[in-house]
C-alpha cells in the first residue's frame, strides 16, 4: 500500500500500539534545553527514575543566554536555570553543549550544525520550533515539561497518529522572495489553528528549489499554523547538506551508504493518500509583513494594514486589539510604517544563509539613524562560519550589532527586548503580544527585508529596493 | 496526578480568540525551576497595569469571575509555545477545567478548540478541557454576560456533560472526549507508569532499532 513520509517514519518506530489506540512511539533524539527541562529532571528525581538512554539526549543553553557578555549573566533567576541544566547533565551523564563550548547555540541550529538531525528519524524536545528538524525528512515535533520527563524515563512517548496535510508550493518564487515568505504566506491564508491536530508535508517545485536552510525555515514555523511538524522529504540537497562539512553526529562511509538507502525509502509513494491538500502556486507570492499580534495577521508588504472586519478567520474585535496594540491604522501602507529595531536571527533565520542574504543587502547601505540592528548567529559555528566569509565586517560596517549565539530578542529572555512602544522588523516566529519585551511591537519578516528595513528606517518591497 | 470525576464552580468569561501561551504565562515567569509559583502571573500583561494594581478592563477581573474555576474562552486556546507552564499557571489560579469552541474553516474543516501541545499538556496535568461548538460557548458567554453574579457550572466528566446553573434555566451540553485521555484523567494515571508497564517490548524494539540511521 502507498504510504506518505509521515507514515513511514511513523511506522518504523511504532514500539507497539496500545487497545485504546495509544502508540508507544521509539524517539530516536531528545535535545533539551535550560528553561523546560529541570522540572523533569526533578520529576525523574523524585520517582528514583534514570535517564534510560543518555547517548541519544543532547543538552544546549540558548533561551536565556546573554548575546553580549555571555559569560557574566547578571539575573540570578537566568543563572540558576542555567546553572541547573549543567548540573542535572552532570548528574545524568547527558552531553552538554554549554557556554564553554564552539557548539553551543540555539537548539535547532545545533541539532543540523552536529549532524544529529538525520532523515527518517524521530526528534523531540521541549519547544515548539522542534518542527524545524522536518526539513530533513525527520518526524520532530515539540513536547511539554511531562513528556520531556516521559521521554528521559522511557525513550518513547505515547502518542495518537496525527492527520496527514500536504502543502503543494507550485513554480518557483520570484527572488528575493524567500522561504520565510512563503511560510507567512501559508499562515495567513489557514490561519494559526489551521493545521491542527495535522502534520504538515510541504512539496512541490518551490520546495525543492529551497536550500536546507530555507525548508527549515518553512518547517520552522508549521507550529504557527497550528501543527506540530512540518515534513520535507530528503532529496540530493539534503544529502548534501549532512555530507557538506564535518558533522560529529552524521554517517560516514559505509554507513553513510547504508543511511542513504534507508533515507531514499522515505519519500511519499505515488498515489499515497493525505486527510486534506493545498496547492499555493509560489511563483506569485510577494515579501510578506506580518502587522498584528498573531502570524496569521500577515499580508504583502505592497498592503495597506486591513479594515477591522476585512480578515479572514479574525474577530472585528480580535484585528481591533492588536491594531491597537500595534499602534496602527487600518488603511496605513505597509512601506509608511517606520522601525526602530532590527532583529536578524533566531531558530527561524539565524542559520548561516540569513546571515549572507542579509549581509548583502547591507553591502548598499548604513542603518537607518536612529534604528538599532541586531545580527545574532543562531550558533557558534554559524557564528564562526560567518566571521570566516567576512559577513560580520559587513555587518558592523554598516552600522549592526554582532553578537554571540543565542535566542536572543525572540523571546526577550535574556537583556535583548524591546522597551514598550518599540517596534521591530525582526526575522523570528511570534508577533504576540509582548513576544519580543514588554509593550514592544513585532513585524515578522525574511532577513533580506529586515535589513532593507533597517537601512531606510521603514519597510521597503525589497523586489524593487534591490532592482 | 489527581482523580478527575465531576467538578462544580464558577466560570469566567475571556472573550478572545488564540489566547497565547505568552499571554497565558509570560517568558518572566519561565525562569524558575520549580513546578509552582505560576497561578499569581496567569495573563501577567493582561491582568496588571504599571503599578502592579489590577487592570480593571480585564476581563477576569471582573468581581463575579472572583473565584472561578472554569475558564471559558473562544477558538484555538493556547497557541504558541510548547511551555507546560501555561498549564501549571491556569491550574495554579484556580482552574479544575478550560472551554473553548471548534471553529468551521472555510473549506468546511474543523479547527480544534485548543492547541495541541497545550491540549496534551493539560491531560498529563489533569486539566480537562472541553471542546463545545461557537453556539454552545456562544450561549454560555450570554448567560454569563447577562447574569449580574457570576454562574455556577458542572464538568461531569464520566458522562461528558456541562451542566451550566443558570439563573432561569440550566443548560446541559455533551461532549466528546478522546477515550484515551479519559480513561487516564479519570483514573488518574501516571503516563510513564503505563509505558514502563511495556518496557520489555521498548528493550525487544532497541535491539532491532538503529537511531543513528
Amino acid at each position: 500500500m502507498s504510504k506518505t513520509l509521515f507514515e513511514k517514519i511513523w511506522e518504523k518506530h511504532t514500539v507497539k500500539t496500545l487497545a485504546d489506540g495509544v502508540t508507544i512511539l521509539y524517539i530516536d533524539r531528545h535535545l533539551i534545553h535550560e528553561v523546560t527541562s529541570p522540572q523533569a529532571f526533578e520529576g525523574l528525581r523524585l520517582s528514583g527514575r534514570k535517564v534510560r538512554q543518555p547517548r541519544l539526549t543532547y543538552a544546549t543553553m540558548d533561551h536565556n543566554v546573554p548575546t553580549t557578555d555571555r559569560f557574566n549573566i547578571k539575573d540570578p533567576v537566568s543563572k540558576a536555570q542555567i546553572d541547573a541544566l549543567s548540573e542535572n547533565c552532570k548528574e545524568f551523564g547527558i552531553t552538554l553543549y554549554d557556554l564553554n563550548s564552539d557548539q553551543q547555540g540555539i537548539v535547532h541550529i545545533i541539532g543540523p550544525d552536529l549532524g544529529l538531525t538525520l532523515p527518517g528519524t524521530t526528534i523531540v524536545c521541549g519547544d515548539s520550533h522542534t518542527s524545524t528538524h522536518g526539513a530533513f525528512g525527520a518526524l520532530s515535533f515539540g513536547i511539554g515539561t511531562s513528556e520531556v520527563e516521559h521521554v528521559l524515563a522511557t525513550q518513547c512517548l505515547p502518542q495518537k497518529k496525527a492527520k496527514t496535510f500536504k502543502v503543494e508550493f507550485t513554480g518557483i518564487p520570484k527572488a528575493p522572495v524567500s522561504a520565510k515568505d512563503l511560510i507567512l504566506k501559508l499562515i495567513g491564508e489557514i490561519g494559526t489553528a489551521g493545521a491542527t491536530g495535522y502534520v504538515l508535508e510541504y512539496c512541490g517545485e518551490a520546495v525543492r528549489s529551497l536550500s536546507m536552510e530555507g525548508r527549515m525555515t518553512m518547517c520552522n514555523m508549521s507550529i504557527e499554523a497550528g501543527a506540530r511538524a512540518g515534513l520535507i522529504a530528503p532529496d540530493d540537497i539534503t544529502y548534501e547538506y549532512i555530507a557538506r562539512i564535518e558533522r560529529p553526529f552524521a554517517p560516514k562511509g559505509a554507513d553513510f551508504e547504508k543511511a542513504l538507502t534507508y533515507w531514499k525509502s522515505l519519500p511519499t509513494d505515488e498515489g499515497a493518500k493525505y486527510d486534506r491538500t493545498l496547492v499555493i502556486d509560489a511563483s506569485k507570492v510577494a515579501p510578506q509583513v506580518t502587522w498584528g499580534t498573531s502570524p496569521g495577521m500577515v499580508t504583502d508588504v505592497t498592503s495597506c494594514i486591513p479594515a477591522y472586519d476585512g480578515v479572514t478567520g479574525y474577530s472585528a474585535k480580535d484585528v481591533k486589539q492588536a491594531l491597537d496594540y500595534m499602534g496602527l491604522k487600518p488603511g496605513t501602507p505597509v512601506e509608511d510604517i517606520k522601525i526602530d529595531t532590527v532583529f536578524i536571527g533566531s531558530c527561524t533565520n539565524g542559520r548561516i544563509e540569513d546571515l549572507r542574504a542579509s549581509a548583502e543587502v547591507f553591502k548598499r547601505g548604513k542603518v537607518a539613524k536612529g534604528v538599532t540592528a541586531l545580527i545574532v548567529p543562531g550558533s557558534q559555528q554559524v557564528k564562526k562560519q560567518a566571521e570566516a566569509e567576512g559577513l560580520d565586517k559587513i555587518f558592523i560596517a554598516a552600522g549592526c550589532e554582532w553578537r554571540e549565539s543565542g535566542c536572543s530578542m525572540c523571546l526577550a529572555m535574556n537583556p535583548d527586548q524591546l522597551k514598550p512602544g518599540e517596534r521591530a522588523a525582526s526575522t523570528s516566529n511570534r508577533n504576540f503580544e509582548g513576544r519580543q519585551g514588554k509593550g514592544g511591537r513585532t513585524h515578522l519578516v525574511s532577513p533580506q527585508m529586515a535589513a532593507a528595513a533597517a537601512i531606510e528606517g521603514h519597510f521597503v518591497d525589497i523586489r524593487k529596493w534591490l532592482s | 496526578m489527581e482523580k478527575f470525576k465531576t467538578h462544580r464552580g464558577k466560570i469566567a468569561l475571556l472573550d478572545n480568540a488564540n489566547v497565547d501561551t505568552d499571554q497565558i504565562i509570560a517568558k518572566q515567569f519561565l525562569k524558575s525551576i520549580k513546578r509552582t509559583g505560576f497561578g499569581e502571573h496567569l495573563f501577567h500583561d493582561w491582568q496588571y497595569l504599571e503599578d502592579g494594581s489590577p487592570n480593571p478592563d480585564f476581563a477576569l477581573n471582573q468581581p463575579k469571575f472572583k473565584n472561578a474555576s472554569i475558564l471559558v474562552a473562544r477558538n484555538n486556546f493556547g497557541c504558541g509555545s510548547s511551555r507546560e507552564h501555561a498549564v501549571w499557571a491556569v491550574q495554579q489560579a484556580g482552574y479544575a477545567g478550560v472551554i473553548a469552541p471548534w471553529k468551521k474553516a472555510e473549506d468546511g474543516s474543523r479547527i480544534p478548540a485548543f492547541a495541541d501541545i497545550f491540549r496534551n499538556n493539560s491531560g498529563k496535568n489533569g486539566l480537562l478541557t472541553i471542546e463545545l461548538s461557537e453556539e454552545e460557548v456562544n450561549q454560555i458567554f450570554e448567560a454569563g454576560n447577562a447574569a449580574s453574579e457570576g454562574l455556577e457550572m458542572t464538568l461531569d466528566l464520566e458522562n461528558q456533560k456541562i451542566i451550566l446553573h443558570a439563573a432561569e434555566d440550566t443548560l446541559t451540553f455533551a461532549f466528546e472526549i478522546d477515550p484515551a485521555v479519559k480513561d487516564r484523567l479519570i483514573k488518574g494515571l501516571d503516563d510513564i507508569g503505563i509505558t514502563l508497564e511495556h518496557e520489555s517490548s521498548i528493550t525487544a524494539f532497541e535491539k532491532n532499532h538503529h537511531p543513528q540511521l
